[in-house]
C-alpha cells in the first residue's frame, strides 16, 4: 500500500464519495408504485375529510350582525350618533342546546390589523414593562408616541390605541326576567403572550409607573383602570387588551371576547330567547367595516371550518379519478415498450 | 477574478519612451527607476485585501444590487422588512466569496515568493554573489548555468559555446519545445567569463520600452563609443531555460513586471457557458418581472389608499406630509424590498460552488487518472462544468491527441518476403501483446533498448547474410536527414526531423546497421559491427511532389549507388521491368499492411557508373548554382537519375494510435457529437489516421477530398459534394439571424442542420482550407462540412485551428470543443468554448491554455458522457428548483398583499426570510446539484444517446424557465389560499385565536418549508444518505431554530428582536396546523406526480427508458469488445514521411553542421526511438515550403 502510494503520488483516493459511487436508493415513478399510492391517499383523505366534516358539522355557531347600518337594527340609533357609551340590544333565539363550554366572539370585518404601518406601530419592550421605553417610546410608534404636548403616550402605537371598546352583557329571557349570563374573561389571551410577552413594570402601585404619560387618544381610561373589577386584571396584562394586541392576520377577524362557563350556563347555552347588551362605542362606519358578534364551540380540530373537510374530501376524490387516468394511460401507452 | 489590481504597477509613473541603462552601474540605472526583478501576481496584501476586494465584490451587478436594497431598507419611509434579511444573506455570500479569494491569493504569494528566491549569480563589485531573483536589478550582469531558468530580460553578453551562442529552450514561453539559438556579440562575447573585464564593463544599452512583442527586440548597444545594434537573438528571455549551455553571462534589461514574459500574462479571457449566459437573460427577466409586480403592487397601493385608507384614518392616520401619489412611490420600492428574493441572491454563490464541487469530482476521478505517468485529469477552470454536458462539435488535432506520436517499425517486406508478423505451428498468426517474447538485440552494443520487434526471423535473415535483407538495412541507415548525436561512445542519440525516419534509421540501428555520424561530404555507419564510411555524393531531397527521396553514395569500395524511398506510386514507376514478379508480391504485402492501418514506404537502390555519375554530377553542380529554373533543373536531372531501380522492399510504419480512440470516437459519434480533426499533418497521413481510428470508414457513402488550388476549384468542389450529399438543399445558404443575449445585444446568425442520408466524410487539405474559410466561402464550407460525419482538415496552420472553431462557433450556436496536445492546438484550445489539453506530455503549453486536462484521449468520454452530463443535468436541476423555490417563497407576499392594504406587510416572520435562502434551504439543492445522477457511468456509456438533451438545451431553457415560473404561480397561490381558507374564520381548540398574523406567518412559512422540501425530493433521482440528512436535517434545524427564536429565554434576552415569541408553541400543536400542512404539501406535490408519469407513458424520453431498464437489469452487460475489423481496403496509405522539403541541404549545408554540431537541434527525448516532437512550423526550414500536391 505504502508502496503504491509512493509510485504514484497524484493517483486520486478510491472513495465511494470521490467516485461518485455513493450507495443511493433511485426511486422511479413505476406504476406499481403511482397508481397505488394515489388510491391510497385518496382513500385516506376521503377518510379525513368524512372526518373533519362531520365534526366540523356538529360544531355550533351563531353569528350576529350589530354594526347598525340599517334602520330596522336597534343599534342604528348609535352607529348615526357618536355618543360615548350608547347603549343598544341585540335579541335572538337560540332553538336547541348550544353546547358548552361556548366561546363568544366579536368580530370585524374590512380591518386592516395586518397593515404593515400599523402592525409595527407599537413597542413591544415598552409593553414588555420597560420604564425607559416609557419616557421614550419606540419610534414604531408613530404616530401614536407622543401626544401634542410631547408627553409620551403608553401604551404607544397605532394597534394599542385602536382597541376594541364596546362592551357587551348577555342575558337570558326567562317568563319576562332578565338573567345575566355570566361572562369568564380569564385566559382568553395566549398563556405567553400573559406569562412572557406582556409585563407590567415592577411598579406599586401600577398607576405610579405611568406618572408623566398620558393614556392612548382613543382611550377613555388609562390602561391600568381597565378592569375595575379585578385589579390584576390591569395595566398591559389586561386579558381584552392581551387579545387585541394579537394582531389578525386578515382584514376579516374575531377575536375571542368571554367564555361561557359558569353557573347554570357551564353546559351551554339552553334553547331560549337571549338579549345581548351592547355598549355601543366602537367607530366602523367610516370605514364601511361592520361588527358582530359570535358564539361558537369547539372541537378537537378547533372552530367550525367546513373548508378542510370538503377540502379533504374533493382531493381524496380528485386523488382517486387521477389514478383511474392514470391506469387507462398506462394501460394504453404502457411504457417502456422496446428501446 | 478581473484585473483590478494589476494596474497598480503601470500608473505609479509616466509611460516610458525608450530605455537607457549602463552596464554595473546601478546609481545610473536607478535614476530611473526601473521595476526591480521581483514580480507580483497577487492582487492584495493584508491591508488592501478588504476594501480592494469588496469593491471588486461590489463591481459583481448581484451583490450591487443587494447592496442597493439593503441601502433602501435602511431608509425608514420604504423599509418594509428589517435591514438585517438581506444584510445576513449578503454577509455571507460576501464572506464565502472573499474567504475563496483569499486562499488563491495566499497560492499566489506563496508562488510569488518562491520565484522571487530563487538564487542567481549576480556581478557585484568584482565578485560573483548569490543574490536572491526579487533583488537583482537593471543593468546588473548576471551568470546563467545549464538548465537554469532566465531571470529576467537578458542581453545575452559571452558563452561558453563557441561563436557565443546559447541554447534556450522556450516552451514556457511559446510552448515550442525546440530549442533555439541566440548568440551575443563578438565584442561583449570576447571577455568569456573573466570576471575582470565583464567587472568594468560599462556598455551602455538605449533600447525599446517593455512591450509583449516576444519575437522583437529593438535597441542599440554602445561600447568605448561605438555603437552595435541588438536584435531578438540577442537577448535571453524570462521563462526561457538554458540549455546544453555550460554557462553565459547576460546584462538585465527588463525586470520583474516589464518582462516579456510578464507583459504577456494576465490577460486571459474569460470563459461563461450557455448557461452562465442565460442566467444573465433570466435574471434580467427576473428583475422586469420584479419591476412589473411592484408595479402592480403600487398601483393596488393607491386604489387602496384611495378607497381604504382614506377612511380608515381613524385607526391608522397617515404619514404626514405623504399624499397618496408619494405614499404609492414609497410603496414601490417598499414591494422591491418584499419581493426582492425574485433575484436569487445565493444563486450566484451556490452556482459556484455546484462547478466547483463538479471540478473536484474530475479532478478525483480515478477512470481519467493514466498511471503511466501519474496523471489525474484536472478541471483547470472551474466554471464550465455544464458547458461539457451540451458539447456539439469536438476538433481534435491528430499528433499526440489522437496519436501517441510515436513511430514503430512494424513490418517489412525484403525481397518478397514479409517480415514482423508471428505465425504458430498451424500457420494461424499470432497477436502480438506486451507479453509476446521480444527480439533480443543484445549483442549489438549499439542498439536502442526502446526498440521492440518480434519477429526473430528477420534477424536470422540478416545475421545470415542475405543480400537484399543487407541493402535494405544499409538503405534506411544511409537514405535519410537524421542527425546524430553521440555524447559519451555508444550512446546514439537520433535527432529526425519526422518520427517516422527516426523509426526506421533506428530499426536499421537494431539490426546491426548503426548511423553513427555524418559530415556534409560522408556518412559512417556501424555496417554489423564493421565501420563503413561513405561519400555522400548528393541528397534528392524529398518534396511534396517528388514524395521520395534519394541519396547517392559511393562506399569505400567505390562502389555508387543511388539508394531512394518514398511513396509506393512513386517508386513503382521508377522501377526497372525486371522487378516485376517481385513488385507483384510486394503490393499485397503493402496492401496488407495499408489494411492495418500502417504507413508505408517502398525502397529501392540503382547501382550507378562511374562515368554517368561524373557527368551527373556537373550538371547538378551547374543546376544547383543557375541563377534560373534551378529548381526545374534540378528536378529534371532527378528524373533523370531516378529510374530503372531495383525494388528492395517495404517498410510499415505504425503511427501509434492512443489506446481506445476508435471505441472513443464511435461513442462519440453515437452521442452525436461531431468531430473534426485538425491537424497539421499531410492529407495522406490524415486520411489514414481518419480510417484507424474509426472517422473514416468502409460503409461511408463518400469521402470527398477538397484539394483545390483556386477559390473557384474549392467552391466548385465544395458544391459539388453538398450536391451530391444532398440534391434538394437550397443553393443559397439559409442564415437565420436572430438577436440574444443581454439586452438582446448581440446579434446572432445561425446556419439550420441539414438533413443527409448516410454518412459521408470530408478531407479538406490547408490550401483549401484557406481559400474556403474567405468570407464569400465560408458558408460553403460550414454548410458542406456539417452534413458530414466526419470532417478532416490536414495541413492546417494554428490560425486556421482557431478560425475553422470560430467559424462554427459563429454559425453553429453550439457549443464546441478543442482538444490538443501542443503550442500549435493553442489557439484553437483558447477559441472554443471548451479546450482541452493533453498532460503528462512535453509541451506544457496546451495545458496551460486548457480548461480541462488529462493524459489520455480516451478519457474524453468519459469527461463528456459522464461528468459532463451529471454536471448539466446537475446543474439545470439546480436551477430549475432554485427559481421554483426562491418564486414560490416570493409569489406568496404577492397575494397577501390583497389582503393586507398593499402595505408591503410581509408573510413570513423576518428571520425566516433572513435564513430561508441562506440555511433552511441551502444544503438540500446543494445536495441535489452534487450528488444527483440520473443512471451511473456505466449506463451512460452503454447508452450516450443520454447525452443529447444537453445538446439541445432541453433541461434548461427560457421555455424551461417559464414552465417552472408557471409551477410556482400554481405553488403561492396553493401556499397562500389554502391556509388562509382553511384559518380565515376558525378558532383554536381552547377557543382563542388562530387567524392571527404571527400563526399565519408560521403556518405559511411551515407550509412553504414542507413544500420546497417536498419538491427537492421529488427532483432528486438519486438519493444518497447525505441527501436525506440534508433534507431532513434542514427541515429539523427549521423547526429547532423557529422554536429557539420563539423561546421565552430569547425574549428575555433579546426584547423586542424576537416578536413571535410562543407563536411555534401555540400554533403547532393545534391538529387542523397539520392538516392545513399535510393538505397544501401534497396539493403542491400530487400534481406534479400526476403529470410526470402520464407524460413517461405517453412520451418517455429516452432517460425514462434508460433509467427503467437500469431499474430492472442493475448493471449494464459487459461491452462486447469485437475485434478492430482489418480493412479489405485498396485503399493504400500513403507516403509516410510527415517532414517538410528543404531539408536535405541543410544537411549537406557545411553551415549548418559546423553550427549545430554539437548541440541539440531538436528537442531530446528520453526514447530515442520516439522523436517526440511537433512536426511542423518549426524555425528550422531555410526555404518557405512553396507547394503543395
Amino acid at each position: 500500500m505504502v508502496k503504491e502510494k509512493k509510485k504514484s503520488p497524484d493517483r486520486p483516493d478510491n472513495t465511494a464519495f470521490t467516485q461518485q459511487r455513493l450507495p443511493a436508493w433511485q426511486p422511479i415513478l413505476s406504476a406499481g408504485i403511482v397508481i397505488p399510492g394515489f388510491v391510497l391517499i385518496g382513500l385516506a383523505f376521503i377518510g379525513i375529510g368524512v372526518g373533519l366534516f362531520i365534526t366540523s358539522r356538529d360544531i355550533q355557531v351563531l353569528e350576529m350582525d350589530y354594526t347598525g347600518t340599517e334602520a330596522s337594527s336597534d343599534c342604528n340609533k348609535c352607529a348615526i350618533t357618536n355618543t360615548k357609551n350608547c347603549m343598544c340590544s341585540l335579541d335572538f333565539n337560540i332553538s336547541t342546546l348550544f353546547k358548552g363550554p361556548v366561546f363568544f366572539y366579536y368580530g370585524l370585518t374590512n380591518y386592516f390589523q395586518n397593515h404593515r404601518r400599523y402592525g409595527v406601530s407599537r413597542d413591544d419592550s415598552q409593553l414588555y414593562g420597560d420604564l425607559t421605553n416609557f419616557k421614550d417610546p419606540s419610534t414604531d410608534c408613530k404616530p401614536y408616541r407622543v401626544d401634542s404636548n410631547g408627553k409620551p403616550i403608553v401604551p404607544c402605537g397605532a394597534v394599542a390605541n385602536s382597541m376594541f371598546n364596546d362592551t357587551f352583557k348577555l342575558y337570558q329571557n326567562v317568563n319576562g326576567q332578565r338573567n345575566l349570563v355570566p361572562f369568564d374573561g380569564k385566559g382568553i389571551a395566549w398563556w405567553t403572550d400573559y406569562n412572557v410577552k406582556f409585563r407590567n413594570p415592577s411598579v406599586e402601585p401600577l398607576k405610579n409607573a405611568f406618572n408623566d404619560t398620558v393614556k392612548p387618544l382613543f382611550w377613555t381610561r388609562a390602561v391600568y383602570e381597565l378592569d375595575f373589577s379585578d385589579p390584576s386584571n390591569n395595566g398591559f396584562l389586561n386579558q381584552d387588551f392581551l387579545v387585541w394586541m394579537r394582531r389578525a392576520a386578515l382584514p376579516n377577524f374575531r377575536k375571542l371576547y368571554r367564555r361561557i362557563t359558569e353557573g347554570d350556563y357551564k353546559e351551554g347555552l339552553p334553547a331560549g330567547n337571549y338579549t345581548l347588551e351592547i355598549s355601543y362605542n366602537y367607530p366602523v362606519l367610516r370605514f364601511d367595516g361592520r361588527k358582530k358578534v359570535v358564539f361558537s364551540n369547539v372541537s378537537w380540530m378547533g372552530g367550525k371550518n367546513d373548508f378542510l373537510g370538503i377540502a379533504y374530501l374533493v382531493i381524496g376524490s380528485l386523488c382517486v379519478v387521477m389514478s383511474m387516468v392514470m391506469l387507462i394511460v398506462y394501460a394504453k401507452f404502457k411504457f417502456p415498450e422496446d428501446n | 477574478m478581473g484585473s483590478v489590481a494589476s494596474c497598480s504597477c503601470g500608473s505609479e509613473k509616466k509611460q516610458e519612451k525608450e530605455r537607457l541603462l549602463r552596464a554595473n552601474d546601478r546609481s545610473y540605472n536607478l535614476s530611473f527607476h526601473y521595476a526591480k526583478n521581483a514580480i507580483k501576481t497577487s492582487k492584495y496584501n493584508v491591508f488592501t485585501f478588504l476594501p480592494l476586494n469588496l469593491f471588486e465584490q461590489f463591481t459583481r451587478l448581484a451583490n450591487a444590487y443587494f447592496l442597493f436594497l439593503l441601502v433602501l431598507q435602511l431608509i425608514p419611509q420604504i423599509s418594509s422588512v428589517p435591514w438585517f434579511t438581506t444584510a445576513v444573506p449578503l454577509l455571507a455570500v460576501l464572506a464565502i466569496t472573499a474567504v475563496k479569494d483569499a486562499n488563491d491569493d495566499i497560492n499566489r504569494h506563496k508562488c510569488d515568493k518562491q520565484v522571487n528566491n530563487r538564487l542567481v549569480n549576480v556581478l557585484v563589485d568584482g565578485h560573483l554573489k548569490k543574490e536572491k531573483w526579487m533583488n537583482v536589478q537593471v543593468g546588473d550582469i548576471v551568470k546563467l548555468e545549464s538548465n537554469h531558468f532566465v531571470t529576467a530580460d537578458l542581453l545575452l553578453l559571452s558563452s561558453s559555446e563557441p561563436l557565443n551562442l546559447v541554447y534556450v529552450e522556450t516552451a514556457e514561453l511559446d510552448g515550442e519545445t525546440n530549442l533555439k539559438v541566440k548568440q551575443a556579440l563578438t565584442v561583449t562575447g570576447e571577455m568569456g567569463d573573466n570576471i575582470e573585464a565583464l567587472s568594468t564593463f560599462r556598455g551602455e544599452v538605449r533600447c525599446e520600452p517593455p512591450n509583449n512583442r516576444l519575437d522583437k527586440f529593438k535597441g542599440n548597444l554602445t561600447i568605448n563609443g561605438q555603437t552595435y545594434g541588438l536584435d531578438n537573438d540577442k537577448v535571453l528571455l524570462r521563462g526561457c531555460t538554458l540549455r546544453n549551455t555550460e554557462w553565459c553571462f547576460g546584462l538585465v534589461i527588463f525586470g520583474g513586471p516589464d518582462t516579456k514574459l510578464m507583459q504577456n500574462s494576465g490577460k486571459s479571457t474569460f470563459k461563461r457557458t450557455s448557461v452562465d449566459h442565460l442566467m444573465n437573460v433570466l435574471v434580467l427577466c427576473i428583475f422586469g418581472i420584479l419591476a412589473t409586480l411592484c408595479a402592480i403592487m403600487t398601483i393596488g397601493h393607491s386604489l387602496w389608499e384611495d378607497k381604504e385608507g382614506s377612511v380608515f384614518t381613524v385607526f391608522l392616520p397617515r404619514v404626514p406630509d405623504v399624499d397618496v401619489p408619494l405614499s404609492s412611490f414609497y410603496s414601490f420600492w417598499s414591494y422591491v424590498i418584499v419581493l426582492n428574493t425574485l433575484v436569487p441572491i445565493s444563486l450566484y454563490v451556490s452556482v459556484e460552488m455546484i462547478r466547483l464541487g463538479n471540478s473536484f469530482y474530475i479532478d478525483w476521478d480515478r477512470k481519467m487518472y493514466y498511471p503511466k505517468n501519474d496523471t489525474p485529469a484536472q478541471a483547470r477552470t472551474t466554471t464550465l462544468n455544464e458547458e461539457l454536458g451540451q458539447i456539439k462539435y469536438i476538433f481534435s488535432d491528430k499528433t499526440g491527441t489522437l496519436t501517441q506520436n510515436i513511430m514503430t517499425f512494424n513490418k517489412c517486406s525484403i525481397n518478397g518476403k514479409n517480415y514482423g508478423e508471428l505465425f504458430d505451428f498451424s500457420g494461424q498468426r499470432v497477436e502480438i501483446t506486451e507479453k509476446t517474447q521480444r527480439v533480443d538485440f543484445s549483442w549489438n552494443q549499439l542498439a536502442d533498448p526502446n526498440f521492440i520487434f518480434h519477429d526473430y526471423s528477420l534477424l536470422e535473415t540478416v545475421k545470415e547474410g542475405n543480400p537484399e535483407a543487407r541493402a535494405f538495412f544499409r538503405l534506411l541507415a544511409l537514405c535519410h536527414t537524421v542527425m546524430p548525436e553521440e555524447k559519451k561512445e555508444g550512446e546514439l542519440n537520433y535527432q529526425a526531423q519526422s518520427p517516422d525516419e527516426g523509426a526506421l534509421v533506428t530499426a536499421a540501428r537494431n539490426f546491426g546497421f548503426v548511423f553513427r555520424s555524418r559530415t556534409p561530404e560522408t556518412i559512417t555507419i556501424m555496417e554489423m559491427g564493421r565501420k563503413v564510411t561513405c561519400e555522400l555524393l548528393a541528397v534528392l531531397d524529398f518534396n511534396n511532389v517528388r514524395k521520395r527521396m534519394s541519396v547517392i553514395v559511393r562506399s569505400p569500395e567505390g562502389k555508387m549507388t543511388l539508394y531512394c524511398k518514398g511513396a509506393d506510386t512513386i517508386i513503382y514507376e521508377r522501377l526497372h521491368p525486371s522487378c516485376k514478379k517481385l513488385m507483384d508480391v510486394t503490393t499485397g504485402h503493402l496492401n496488407e499492411y495499408a489494411g492495418d492501418g500502417l504507413r508505408t514506404l517502398v525502397l529501392a537502390y540503382k547501382d550507378l557508373e562511374e562515368s554517368y555519375m561524373d557527368g551527373w554530377r556537373q550538371r547538378h553542380h551547374e543546376a544547383s548554382t543557375a541563377m534560373e529554373g534551378q529548381e526545374e533543373m534540378l528536378n529534371e536531372l532527378y528524373e533523370e537519375i531516378e529510374k530503372d531501380m531495383t525494388l528492395l522492399g517495404a517498410t510499415a510504419v505504425e503511427d501509434k494510435l492512443q489506446d481506445g480512440v476508435p471505441q472513443t470516437i464511435e461513442q462519440l459519434a453515437k452521442a452525436d457529437i461531431k468531430i473534426w480533426v485538425l491537424t497539421g499533418d499531410k492529407q495522406e497521413t490524415a486520411e489514414n489516421i481518419g480510417y484507424s481510428c474509426n472517422m473514416l470508414r468502409e460503409e461511408m457513402k463518400d469521402v470527398f477530398i477538397v484539394a483545390a488550388n483556386t477559390a473557384e476549384g474549392v467552391k466548385e468542389e465544395l458544391q459539388n459534394a453538398r450536391r451530391k450529399m444532398c440534391p434538394e438543399a437550397a443553393e443559397e445558404p439559409s442564415v437565420i439571424k436572430a438577436r440574444a443575449g443581454l439586452f438582446w445585444l448581440q446579434k446572432t446568425e445561425t446556419v439550420r442542420d441539414e438533413k443527409v442520408d448516410g454518412d459521408y466524410g470530408l478531407i479538406i487539405n490547408g490550401h483549401s482550407l484557406a481559400f474556403a474559410l474567405e468570407k464569400d466561402l465560408e458558408l460553403e464550407l460550414l454548410r458542406t462540412a456539417c452534413m458530414c460525419q466526419t470532417v478532416i482538415c490536414c495541413r492546417v496552420t494554428p490560425l486556421q485551428k482557431a478560425q475553422v472553431v470560430q467559424l462554427v462557433k459563429k454559425y453553429k450556436q453550439a457549443v464546441t470543443l478543442a482538444i490538443g496536445d501542443g503550442a500549435n492546438d493553442v489557439s484553437m484550445i483558447k477559441a472554443a468554448h471548451i479546450g482541452v489539453g493533453i498532460s503528462g506530455q512535453e509541451g506544457m503549453q496546451a495545458v496551460l491554455s486548457s480548461d480541462f486536462s488529462f493524459a489520455q484521449f480516451r478519457y474524453l468520454q468519459r469527461l463528456l458522457l459522464v461528468h459532463g452530463r451529471w454536471s448539466y443535468l446537475r446543474m439545470c436541476k439546480f436551477l430549475r428548483y432554485f427559481f421554483y423555490k426562491n418564486f414560490t417563497y416570493t409569489l406568496v407576499h404577492f397575494w397577501y398583499a390583497f389582503f393586507c392594504g398593499f402595505s408591503a406587510q410581509t408573510v413570513y416572520d423576518d428571520w425566516f426570510i433572513t435564513l430561508y435562502n441562506t440555511v433552511y434551504t441551502a444544503t438540500p439543492v446543494l445536495a441535489l446539484g452534487l450528488f444527483d445522477q440520473d443512471v451511473n457511468d456505466r449506463w451512460s456509456f452503454q447508452y450516450p444517446q443520454l447525452y443529447s438533451p444537453g445538446q439541445l438545451n432541453m433541461y434548461f431553457s427560457k421555455k424551461a424557465f417559464v414552465r417552472c415560473m408557471m409551477h410556482s404561480c400554481y405553488s403561492s397561490l396553493i401556499l397562500f389560499f389554502i391556509p388562509w381558507a382553511a384559518m380565515h374564520d376558525t378558532v383554536r381548540d381552547d377557543g382563542k385565536d388562530i387567524a392571527d398574523y404571527q400563526s399565519f406567518a408560521l403556518l405559511a412559512q411551515t407550509c412553504l418549508l414542507v413544500l420546497v422540501s417536498a419538491q427537492v425530493c421529488l427532483d432528486t433521482y438519486y438519493w444518497t444518505a447525505l441527501n436525506q440528512l440534508f433534507v431532513w436535517g434542514s427541515l429539523a434545524v427549521y423547526f429547532a431554530v423557529t422554536f429557539t427564536m420563539y423561546s421565552n429565554g430569547m425574549f428575555f434576552i433579546f426584547t423586542s428582536v424576537f416578536p413571535l415569541i410562543g407563536a411555534a408553541r401555540n400554533s403547532l400543536s393545534q391538529p387542523n396546523m397539520w392538516l392545513t400542512i399535510f393538505l397544501t404539501s401534497l396539493l403542491c406535490v400530487l400534481p406534479v406526480l400526476a403529470h410526470r408519469f402520464i407524460f413517461m407513458q405517453i412520451r418517455p424520453t429516452i432517460t425514462d427508458k434508460v433509467k427503467y431498464k437500469a431499474q430492472m437489469e442493475g448493471q449494464p452487460a459487459p461491452a462486447r469488445r469485437l475485434p478492430r475489423p482489418r480493412r479489405i481496403s485498396t485503399r493504400r496509405s500513403g507516403y509516410a514521411f510527415s517532414h517538410s522539403q528543404g531539408y536535405g541541404v541543410l544537411v549537406t549545408s557545411k553551415r549548418f553542421l559546423r553550427l549545430k554540431s554539437r548541440s541539440a537541434l531538436f528537442t531530446k527525448t528520453d526514447t530515442a526511438l520516439v522523436e517526440n516532437q511537433p512536426q511542423y512550423y518549426r524555425t528550422i526550414t531555410e526555404e518557405p515550403e512553396k507547394s503543395q500536391g
